[in-house]
């Protein structure tokens, strides 16, 4: 398990997560320009995802540690999801009903 | 000492290195996902309050300084690097080069924290701070938010700039950054002359969930940045080794998280109102 957990990766293979993470960076700004509609959202969440996904498999090493710690590190984004998710279908469904009380907006 | 596994590192409640080290890597991980649970309900307070007001926090958006955003996105991934290979040359038990990253990483979090205290003071400068003296340049009334109708008409961004009456320094941000907009399109949903009538109090409250975040943001990385002379302490005492070196690998954790919520932070708060 130790070989596992304390793997040593190349410097080249840090160097090519920072290149990617960088070019991410580039596309995120160029497509906040462009007039997308909802899609900005989708495109601007879409790459934070992918360039946090980059960071905890290589940079915080999850991908060489044992699967206990994918099931915290996996867990913790679940509970942020259903945080979000219970939040938001409130908040987004309120003025679904009609004629009701001010006080409930 | 007397096992074959025993250590100098090893604590007396441990078994051996190997269950001592992922010990502290799920406590760890366990204080992270407390961490992200905590600024997720930031990250919810600015869902909730964005899908009320969207051209408050679009107008809100388009009043920070790409630039230095940008510049500072840069700046933090870059410190990720250096961190990680950090936690590489200890791992290799390289002490020189566990100082010299260490080091670089800590400079990189320094320029971040600066660049922080230019942006805020640009606001501060402005009056645009959340409290009863909070002005948003245009009397609130109506602002260009950021929609390229009017700039591609006038065929230069200066003029809207001063129109919607942004701080100066956004001007050589925007001028390092001007080639993308004239990509800017016309404002779908809005009018068509991108003109956006917004309320003061709306974006206030913008400016305030931008303070906020960036504001517990940048306190971990001062954390941080105190973690590191910490850590540069025990490495120059000579108490890592390559069978121990738990405190650079937990702190590089860390580091990676504050580099995370950047990541997200970034496109939410300085992108929202570009197109």
């Amino acid at each position: 398990m130790s070989d596992t957990e304390h793997h040593v990766c190349p410097v080249g293979l840090y160097l090519a997560i920072f290149g990617a993470l960088m070019v991410f960076t580039l596309l995120t700004v160029g497509a906040a320009y462009l007039n997308m509609g909802v899609m900005n959202n989708v495109v601007m969440l879409g790459i934070a995802i992918v360039k946090a996904a980059l960071v905890i498999s290589i940079f915080m090493h999850l991908k060489y540690n044992p699967k206990i710690l994918w099931v915290v590190a996996i867990g913790a984004f679940v509970w942020l999801g259903i945080m979000l998710a219970l939040t938001l279908s409130d908040v987004m469904s309120r003025g679904w009903i009609p004629n009701q009380p001010a006080s409930w907006l | 000492m007397s096992d074959a596994h025993s250590s100098p590192y090893l604590a007396h409640h441990f078994d051996d290195m190997e269950q001592q080290s992922q010990a502290a890597s799920l406590g760890m991980w366990i204080f992270l996902a407390q961490e992200i649970m905590f600024f997720g309900g930031l990250f919810c307070g600015y869902a909730v309050y964005r899908l009320k007001f969207p051209e408050a926090f679009s107008a809100g958006s388009y009043s920070l300084a790409i630039g230095w955003g940008c510049f500072n996105t840069v700046v933090l991934i870059g410190s990720s690097l250096t961190m990680a290979l950090a936690v590489r040359s200890a791992q290799l038990g390289r002490k020189a080069g566990i100082i010299k990253w260490l080091v670089i990483t800590m400079f990189l979090g320094c320029v971040f924290l600066g660049v922080k205290v230019v942006e805020y003071s640009a606001k501060f400068e402005h009056n645009m701070i959340p409290g009863r003296h909070f002005e948003f340049h245009d009397d609130g009334k109506f602002v260009v938010a950021g929609h390229g109708d009017h700039s591609a008409a006038v065929g230069h961004d200066e003029p809207v700039h001063a129109e919607v009456g942004e701080p100066a320094d956004h001007h050589a941000a925007e001028a390092a950054h001007g080639e993308p907009t004239e990509h800017a399109e016309p404002a779908g949903e809005d009018n068509g002359h991108g003109i956006v009538e917004i309320n003061q109090g709306e974006v206030e409250l913008f400016v305030g969930f931008y303070f906020m975040m960036t504001g517990m943001h940048a306190l971990h990385m001062v954390i941080g940045v105190g973690l590191i002379i910490w850590l540069l302490v025990l490495t120059a005492k000579n108490r890592f080794a390559t069978e121990y070196y738990t405190p650079i690998e937990m702190f590089g954790l860390y580091w990676h998280f504050v580099d995370i919520v950047w990541i997200f932070l970034f496109p939410l708060l300085y992108l929202i109102g570009r197109h």
